[in-house]
């Protein structure tokens, strides 16, 4: 057991940037992810003894970090699963060499986000994926999943990944957006704020206009069939809620591979684990633990830092990561009031910039009310479970009023994904019944915090081994 | 959805929408009373909710033996009584000994529950795994009975929640109780937009029933256990019984869906006033050891969920059934030792003693725990 002032849990912009930050103070810092090395989703490192064709902005910001870690004595476990953390801080994990426990008064979450995919028909088939995973195929593995693709969703990873689809050589039968040209267009203003995006968004569309890829804004996916050899893929207008405005399908397509994800989402199962105040934002992506400006929760020495706090992309989550880092110093004594306003003040300034790009996005990325809407009855919600919208509507019938209820009534949320795929979905369902995602609740936090194979926890061991408690009574 | 609350009288207000709570609502409304049930979280959310759903002999207390026995047939013919399947799914119950002491633990155990009724019988290492095939190779000694099983605790709730509608009882859920007054002809119940008045009071809190009793002046002390609950993803299936060792500190069963549970009261950290609280990673471990050492196969696979609940116990760890001494109209249900298996009887029964009818069984008066100086000197009003 190693006795640590600060640990980091994951190393993405937040993550790396934070634990640079602390480390360059002076304090006992380890940075932890269960990836293999550093770069988290957005500047993820290839994997080994990959050899990369051309290095884009992301992939040249991840290489700059992992040098920048690599020369810094920094201490860092890649590859471990953090799975369990109990009070003051005690955190449990498992990387090759089986399990490990670190302690340490300070904990900086910068978790990242999960995607988010509201259920059509077909959802579940095989060659539907996520924008998100989409662009780790792309981007970080160069892997393209098929020939022709349809990417459909909204936020800036659509046109992200359908350039990265036409880069890679792929084609693109339609780009579908749930949001307008005008919806873009008012994001604007915000976009200038960081010209060097901005510009690689233009070149985006300029490929996609190049390639002749047909767009079709206010659309979304009715369905996808699996045909022999492709997925036939069925789109229709919606209206700004996102719900489907003819009963009709209006153009059918013929495809390899669909790309599909609605936003992204907050991931806040440390800080729900160990009881920190939420509150539902809409705009910053869903329920987020309360933070102050630099990143503490209600819990004493749990910080957030990066989208796990609400989505604001990652230019906004370096700076919070230095913020935290910075904080956790102050707090730890490492660095008085007035040098942490000092050092402070460039960061916020860098930040409040950073925040209006990925603003703009997170806005973009917003749950639509009305597509949950539009789910019918007999298709599955929670794939892990096999729980259909029609039993989670039976559920709510029930007297199910808040989603934990919701959970136990029919296993939504059980499975190995722990609601990371279901749980948007479900609690807007909830929602339409209960009011508001406020009242419809969020899910109590549990441990394991990702799924841990027990071969790994268990090791071996004797019967002798086992600390068995006193008999209970007769 | 829940019913809007007002100031009318009820005959009963039940407090604490558990399983003894909720059972007691039930047969009181039944009986011909007007009833309301009020919890300050939904029906069947603690530990009703979130227990291993056990149903078994081999964890029982053995003077709750006839007590089990008749709760366990109630779970399995709850379509007849309750209108509502319960999910429950009856098999065959081993109760292992790994060690020369926990054999003769086992022994000494099974004859007293034999004693008391039960159909235990002691089984050789050989015969258990003729039983079970999944058992390890170490069982030294095995005891099986034939009236155990199991149902899927977050689903009780469900089934109760449809009952209690048919039978006409007001389910306030999400309702915190904060104050009871005794007053002329009952009780005044009050919380957070709900003020109601009820000629008769029964408290049905689990482990807050120290608390809610304090509001009658009553010093009953409810220790409170943390069972540490933990459950794998989907697996082929790996186990047929249900598995418990001689100590009673494990609980391992696989549902029909391929999880597998794994309980047996290894103790984490928390209090009732914070609900629950948190895990001890050594005693999850322990825990966990000791399931894959009775069934090899789970190491082969994941851990998806551990979570806390909490069990309550009085002194002598016997339950608290029966009338509040010295408080008319007053009845408190809880703190049953294996109280899944017996909850629905042990409900039934103080239902039958609150309507006027003699219980099949003797209740368990709390007048044995409480202190003779500390019983209430509030003189209350009879109905």
């Amino acid at each position: 057991m190693s006795e640590l002032d600060l640990v980091v849990i994951g190393a993405g912009p937040a993550g790396a940037a934070a634990a640079l930050e602390a480390h360059r103070r002076g304090l006992r810092c380890l940075l932890v992810d269960e990836a293999p090395a550093a770069g988290g989703q957005v500047w993820r490192a290839p994997p080994e003894g990959f050899v990369r064709r051309k290095a884009d902005a992301d992939a040249k910001a991840g290489d700059r970090l992992r040098a920048e870690l690599g020369a810094s004595s920094i201490a860092t476990a890649f590859g471990h699963r953090v799975w369990l953390i109990t009070e003051s801080f005690r955190i449990e994990a498992v990387g090759s060499e089986g399990p490990v426990t670190w302690r340490a008064p300070a904990i900086i979450a910068a978790t990242g986000v999960s995607e988010r995919v509201i259920p059509f028909p077909g959802w579940t088939e095989p060659g539907v994926i996520g924008l998100a995973g989409a662009t780790v195929l792309l981007k970080a593995q160069q892997v393209l999943p098929g020939e022709r693709a349809l990417v459909a969703g909204c936020g800036p990873l659509l046109p992200a990944v359908v350039a990265s689809v036409l880069k890679a050589g792929g084609r693109v039968a339609a780009a579908v957006d749930l949001a307008e040209r005008r919806e873009w267009l008012s994001a604007l203003p915000a976009m200038l704020t960081r010209p060097d995006l901005l510009a690689r968004g233009l070149g985006w569309l300029i490929r996609l206009r190049r390639a002749g890829v047909p767009v079709y804004f206010r659309h979304a996916i009715r369905q996808v069939e699996s045909a022999e050899e492709h997925l036939e893929v069925a789109i229709a207008p919606v209206d700004a809620t996102g719900r489907f405005v003819t009963e009709v399908c209006e153009r059918v397509f013929e495809v390899d591979w669909v790309a599909v994800g609605h936003g992204l989402v907050p991931g806040t199962e440390i800080t729900r684990l160990l009881g920190a105040e939420h509150r539902y934002h809409a705009e910053r992506g869903g329920w987020v633990a309360v933070l102050d400006e630099t990143g503490r929760t209600s819990v004493p020495g749990l910080l957030v830092a990066g989208d796990g706090g609400g989505i604001r992309g990652a230019a906004a989550a370096v700076e919070q990561g230095r913020l935290a880092g910075l904080a956790t110093a102050l707090d730890q004594g490492r660095l008085d009031r007035d040098g942490f306003e000092r050092e402070a003040k460039p960061i916020r300034r860098r930040l409040r910039r950073a925040e209006r790009f990925g603003q703009a996005s997170a806005r973009l990325m917003a749950v639509r009310a009305g597509q949950v809407l539009s789910i019918p009855e007999e298709t599955i919600v929670c794939r892990c479970e096999d729980v259909t919208r029609a039993e989670i509507t039976a559920a709510i019938g029930a007297g199910a009023a808040e989603v934990n209820q919701l959970k136990g009534w029919t296993r939504c949320g059980m499975g190995p994904c722990q609601g990371r795929m279901c749980g948007e979905a479900a609690a807007s369902l909830l929602a339409v019944a209960s009011g508001s995602r406020d009242a419809a609740g969020i899910w109590t936090g549990r441990a394991p915090l990702r799924p841990v194979a027990l071969d790994d926890l268990l090791g071996d061991y004797s019967y002798g081994d086992i600390p068995l408690p006193k008999a209970a009574p007769l | 959805m829940t019913d809007v609350p007002d100031a009318r009288r009820v005959d009963a207000a039940v407090v604490g929408a558990g399983l003894m709570g909720t059972t007691v609502a039930l047969f009181l409304a039944r009986g011909g009373m007007r009833v309301a049930l009020i919890d300050r979280d939904g029906i069947c959310r603690s530990a009703s909710g979130v227990n291993a759903g056990t149903l078994t002999l081999h964890m029982t207390r053995a003077a709750l033996i006839p007590y089990a026995m008749r709760g366990f047939e109630m779970w399995t013919s709850a379509g007849a009584w309750l209108g509502h399947d319960l999910g429950v799914v009856s098999t065959e119950g081993l109760c292992l000994a790994f060690t020369e002491d926990e054999a003769a633990l086992l022994e000494a155990r099974t004859h007293a529950r034999r004693a008391a009724g039960a159909p235990i019988d002691l089984v050789s290492p050989t015969r258990a795994r003729e039983i079970e095939p999944g058992l390890g190779r170490d069982v030294r000694l095995a005891a099986c009975c034939p009236v155990d099983g199991h149902a899927s605790a977050y689903l009780t709730g469900l089934a109760y929640r449809r009952a209690l509608a048919a039978a006409g009882v007001r389910l306030l859920e999400h309702h915190p109780v904060t104050a009871i007054e005794p007053e002329a002809g009952g009780f005044r119940v009050r919380g957070h937009d709900l003020d109601l008045r009820a000629t008769r009071l029964i408290l049905a809190g689990g482990v807050w029933l120290e608390p809610m009793l304090r509001w009658l002046g009553i010093a009953l002390a409810i220790k409170v256990l943390v069972n540490q609950l933990a459950v794998t993803e989907r697996l082929p299936p790996v186990m047929r019984t249900v598995v418990t060792i001689a100590t009673g500190l494990l609980s391992l069963k696989q549902f029909a869906n391929g999880t597998v549970l794994v309980g047996g009261g290894w103790q984490g950290k928390g209090d009732r006033e914070h609900g629950t609280g948190t895990l001890i990673p050594e005693n999850l471990l322990g825990n966990l050891r000791l399931a894959a050492f009775a069934i090899p196969a789970l190491r082969a696979g994941r851990l998806v969920r551990a979570w806390l609940g909490l069990e309550a116990e009085t002194a002598d760890a016997m339950p608290a059934i029966g009338p509040m001494p010295g408080i008319p109209g007053a009845f408190v249900i809880g703190s049953v030792h294996s109280g899944y298996t017996s909850g629905p009887y042990m409900g039934r029964l103080l239902a039958d003693q609150i309507l006027g009818r003699p219980p099949e069984q003797p209740l368990f008066p709390i007048d044995r725990l409480l202190a003779p100086a500390r019983q209430p000197a509030t003189k209350v009003h009879a109905r």
